[in-house]
């Protein structure tokens, strides 16, 4: 079956965002395809490449970064949300004049089309809410 | 993109408390500009998203009200409301903005169930 995952919660404020990660390592584990990831919110955090959590804690950032090289899945970070929140990427630093970017590797940031396409390509859309 | 899936999307959080209610709203917009046919059902605290008389500038927000009364003009004006929800909280439909359809439990586990994709907020 093809999923797509929308994650509106930001990583260690709520469960859920750890809750989405394993759910997305589960699903894939079982044999079923990830279409996309669609961070959203303050979901969109989770595309920040200066998360430093303790090293006795789970890294969902980069939890997510390895997930996507082992599968080669699509981690969409809104752009919209994502500006307001000051997760940018390299086009958005020189857009707004900012002094560095820091969107991870492997996320990349794009519009709520992205959504709808999910919406419309995969047999099913399980939000991770905040 | 393949058929048009028709989605439906949840609203249960208060207006400006959190950026839920303007994130639903963009997500209805855009599925909208896709031509998906949308349904708005407002539950829990979400039912006061269609209360009138917002002052959102007051806390420096943008009015989210407005944005409701321009889902028309992208062909969405299926909105419910959840009749429980608005015996919790004291509210008749009457007193709410939009016009939306009042829905028992049953009538929400139909729409549920009618509609391809249920996004919460």
């Amino acid at each position: 079956m093809k999923f797509s995952i929308v994650v509106q919660a930001a990583p260690y404020s709520c469960q859920s965002a750890e809750t989405a990660y394993r759910f997305a390592k589960t699903l894939l584990d079982k044999g079923h395809d990830l279409h996309r990831v669609f961070f959203y919110g303050d979901g969109v955090h989770t595309g920040s490449a200066l998360a430093s959590p303790p090293q006795d804690e789970p890294n969902i950032p980069a939890n997510w970064q390895a997930l996507a090289a082992d599968h080669d899945l699509d981690l969409v970070v809104c752009i919209a949300a994502a500006v307001r929140r000051g997760v940018l990427d390299d086009k958005e630093a020189g857009r707004y004049s900012k002094s560095g970017s820091n969107l991870a590797d492997g996320f990349e940031l794009s519009g709520l089309g992205q959504l709808a396409d999910a919406i419309a390509q995969s047999d099913r859309v399980v939000t991770f809410g905040a | 993109m393949s058929d048009k899936k028709k989605v439906l999307i949840i609203n249960r959080r208060a207006p400006y408390g959190r950026s839920n209610a303007r994130d639903s709203l963009d997500v209805a917009l855009t599925c909208g500009v896709f031509e998906m046919p949308i349904s708005l059902l407002f539950a829990d605290d979400g039912i006061f998203q269609l209360l009138g008389g917002h002052q959102a500038k007051e806390i420096g927000q943008k009015n989210l009200s407005a944005n409701l009364a321009a889902l028309p003009m992208y062909d969405i004006d299926q909105l419910f409301v959840c009749e429980s929800s608005l015996n919790t909280h004291g509210l008749a439909s009457d007193q709410l903005d939009h016009n939306p359809t009042v829905v028992d439990q049953k009538a929400i586990q139909q729409l549920i169930q009618s509609h391809d994709v249920v996004l919460t907020f």
